[in-house]
């Protein structure tokens, strides 16, 4: 039939251009029975909760909830059954909305905000060599290199947890300290895994009252590095009235279960070394600025 | 002369302190004891805070086969069990003992052992672990360990490394020049331990391997091994990095060792290498029945008035070795080790150990001003590795180290060569440190995986 088809048509007048449009219409009604075919065999239910859950979510990606993105988090939701609970910078608003998807009921979950837990700024930590080299905490605190600061534990102040917060909730003080606005943390935690000297930790946001001190040396050698480390002295865990801090390893540590906040240790401590923040976060989102070179 | 492929020329230096004989450093009034001065386990402390120590005397014990004794260096007593700085920069558990300046011998510790050369190979491997003999080169690595090699491996080479290849450095050249004799004996006793019982005595070979600029050393060696047949010194092209090594294997030998992410160990081409340090300190540990709790280092540097080689006892801080030589105001960095490989210290408290081979006081006034790579290639030319570094540190910029595996960072001797030639001044050596820091959790990680895995399909 093939060899007989080209002459028959050649034979009229612009004969070439039809043939040409008719193997293509041929070529595209074939293809397009197998994509219909395809579709119609190979069928795959999408599960529709999956681009619910997509769409509630906050979709920054910011990997709080340890899968690569929020799409992905949301699968995982839908098809290996993964925790409501899971997206920090959504919170309580965004569990209950994947909840209601998926039909399930939600439990209070406490907010967190991040601490960092040094107040060894440029002011009162003890500078004890020079630093050149690559300007992050993580190369500075490599081993085979030496740190700059006198104290081992304190914070390095070169900001990998700034450069780490998706929130705007990071900035670098002028001490060489990061402060945390914590009406923008949420408390993803990106910060946390950015210090490489375990600074920051995620603490009740309803806890006014924290020791800003991680040094576990002794006192003598504390007060060698730092004009304000903690030199456990007991005092606060003297007075503490629900037994809430205690000083372990040679540095006061809160229960934070226990801690009322009523801020007895802060007033009793020698070193300053605890802090009532119920006074410092109106402080702090007083001087609240747009973070320079941040995004809007 | 044969040679590796790459490296670089920098200017040596040694003139400084070349002609300096070695001179003992009177100790300190305290001393702080590392009980982490090797790779591997901390030592256990086994004396308490009171307690009557003299020289030689055994402090920490060994924790494990890959860990080394302590002994005390001084006599006197034990003031506290202590926190000290590694020169690393990590912070470890030290002894600090106040020295009655009495060095009361312990007992037998000096002695002359008539039989020492009957003593058999089991037991030159035992002595050297009772001595807590390490790697004197820098590395620090137990010599007990590198001395029993597993039965599956024949070796029959030891090259004994008298590179010394970093610039300044003239402890080992300085050893070799007035205690060859010592250092001789000890490379026979390094053969007879690594030779097999059932072997014959010539089996293993051993060569002292010299860089060239270092040649009336190795006139007077080749003089006194004329009539050695298992024994040699050979000459090598004066090049950085000719001490590290898998270089030096491949310049004496002209074998090459496969890298480190094929678990390649000199032993694996029938190799071992030492140092003349510490050949010497197994004479010393042997014969003499001495731990290893003094070694020779060199103080050099622009900012040293007098610099020399001094025979310091572990534990004494860098501060009182330095001031000990005079330091000059001018000094701006202090350096453990060589300039090339070693380790700017933040304290001068540091405390010497077995592995300081050098302390260097240098008046740098350079401006370190990092520019972008501009894949110039220099570092590729120059890597003795056959790595590409430039790789590590533009990856290392965008903080993807976790790629430097698929470019085998963890194949890099960090030698320096590359951060030596760049012209941008870019830190390749520290995007290479951070880059194995997040590379070997992860690779351990998937090995470990990878095991539970096959126990599962087995079991």
């Amino acid at each position: 039939m093939c060899p007989v088809l080209p002459v028959t048509v050649a034979a009229s007048a612009g004969g070439y251009t039809l043939f040409g449009v008719l193997v293509m219409l041929v070529i595209g009604a074939v293809l397009g029975l197998v994509l219909f075919a395809a579709s119609r065999f190979f069928k795959t239910d999408v599960d529709e909760r999956v681009e619910k859950i997509l769409d509630v979510l906050p979709n920054v990606n910011c990997g709080a909830c340890g899968f690569g993105g929020c799409a992905a988090y949301a699968e995982a939701v839908v098809y290996k059954g993964s925790a409501c609970s899971l997206c920090a910078p959504g919170g309580a608003d965004v569990e209950c909305r994947i909840a209601e998807i998926m039909g399930a009921s939600v439990g209070d979950r406490e907010p967190l905000v991040a601490v960092v837990h040094c107040g060894g700024g440029t002011r009162s930590a003890h500078s004890a060599a020079g630093y050149y080299g690559i300007a992050s905490c993580r190369a500075a605190s490599v081993p085979g290199l030496n740190s700059p600061k006198a104290c081992v534990f304190g914070c390095l102040g070169m900001g990998d947890c700034v450069a780490a917060c998706k929130f705007d909730a990071m900035v670098m003080g002028d001490d060489g300290l990061p402060l945390v606005i914590e009406s923008n943390c949420v408390a993803c935690g990106a910060c946390v895994r950015a210090c490489p000297r375990n600074i920051i930790q995620l603490h009740p946001l309803k806890s006014f009252v924290h020791v800003y001190c991680i040094n576990t040396d002794k006192g003598r050698d504390v007060r060698k590095a730092c004009d304000i480390g903690c030199i456990a002295c007991m005092k606060c865990e003297k007075i503490c009235p629900v037994d809430a801090i205690h000083v372990i390893n040679n540095v006061a540590v809160i229960d934070y279960d226990k801690c009322i906040s009523c801020g007895k240790c802060v007033k009793e401590c020698p070193q300053g070394i605890i802090v009532n923040m119920r006074k410092t976060r109106k402080e702090i989102d007083r001087l609240r600025q747009p973070v320079p070179g941040g995004t809007s | 002369m044969r040679s590796f492929r790459g490296g670089v020329h920098p200017p040596d230096m040694k003139h400084l302190s070349a002609d300096a004989p070695i001179e003992v450093l009177a100790a300190p009034e305290q001393l702080v004891v590392p009980l982490s001065q090797h790779i591997g386990a901390p030592a256990r402390p086994i004396v308490q805070a009171g307690d009557d120590v003299r020289v030689g005397q055994l402090i920490g014990e060994a924790s494990g086969f890959v860990s080394a004794a302590v002994h005390s260096p001084v006599s006197g007593k034990v003031k506290a069990v202590t926190r000290t700085r590694h020169p690393l920069g990590n912070t470890v558990d030290a002894l600090l003992i106040e020295n009655d300046g009495q060095d009361r011998m312990a007992e037998r510790v000096g002695e002359d052992n008539p039989n020492w050369r009957d003593v058999s190979p089991r037991d030159i491997v035992d002595t050297a672990m009772k001595a807590g003999i390490v790697g004197m080169g820098g590395a620090t690595f137990p010599t007990h360990v590198k001395l029993s090699p597993p039965e599956s491996k024949h070796i029959d080479t030891v090259i004994l490394n008298a590179a010394e290849c970093e610039p300044y450095l003239t402890c080992d050249y300085r050893l070799l020049l007035e205690r060859t004799e010592d250092v001789i004996e000890g490379l026979k006793l390094l053969v007879r331990a690594l030779t097999p019982p059932d072997a014959p005595p010539n089996r293993v070979s051993g060569i002292i391997a010299v860089e060239a600029n270092k040649k009336d050393v190795f006139l007077k060696l080749q003089d006194m091994l004329q009539d050695k047949t298992n024994l040699l010194a050979r000459l090598m092209p004066v090049k950085y990095p000719q001490g590290a090594e898998k270089q030096l294997i491949k310049t004496v030998l002209n074998r090459e060792v496969p890298p480190q992410s094929q678990r390649g160990l000199p032993m694996d081409v029938g190799v071992v290498v030492q140092n003349v340090g510490t050949a010497l300190a197994l004479y010393e540990a042997v014969r003499f029945n001495k731990p290893l709790y003094e070694r020779v280092l060199t103080v050099s540097g622009d900012a040293i008035d007098t610099p020399g080689n001094l025979l310091v006892r572990v534990g004494t801080s860098t501060e009182h070795v330095l001031k000990a030589r005079g330091i000059t105001d001018s000094a701006s960095v202090v350096i453990s080790g060589g300039p090339m490989m070693g380790i700017a210290l933040s304290r001068l408290s540091t405390p010497v150990n077995k592995g300081t081979s050098g302390l260097l006081a240098l008046s740098s006034s350079e401006n370190w001003e990092t520019m972008p790579c501009i894949s110039c290639g220099a570092c590729v030319r120059h890597c003795p590795m056959q790595l590409i570094p430039s790789k590590f540190s533009t990856l290392g910029d965008v903080g993807r180290y976790d790629e430097t595996e698929h470019w085998n960072v963890i194949d890099c001797i960090e030698c320096g060569v590359c951060t030596y030639v760049c012209p941008s001044r870019r830190p390749i050596v520290q995007h290479v440190k951070i880059g194995k820091a997040v590379v070997v959790p992860l690779m351990r990680a998937r090995a470990e995986e990878l095991r539970r895995q096959q126990e599962k399909e087995h079991g």
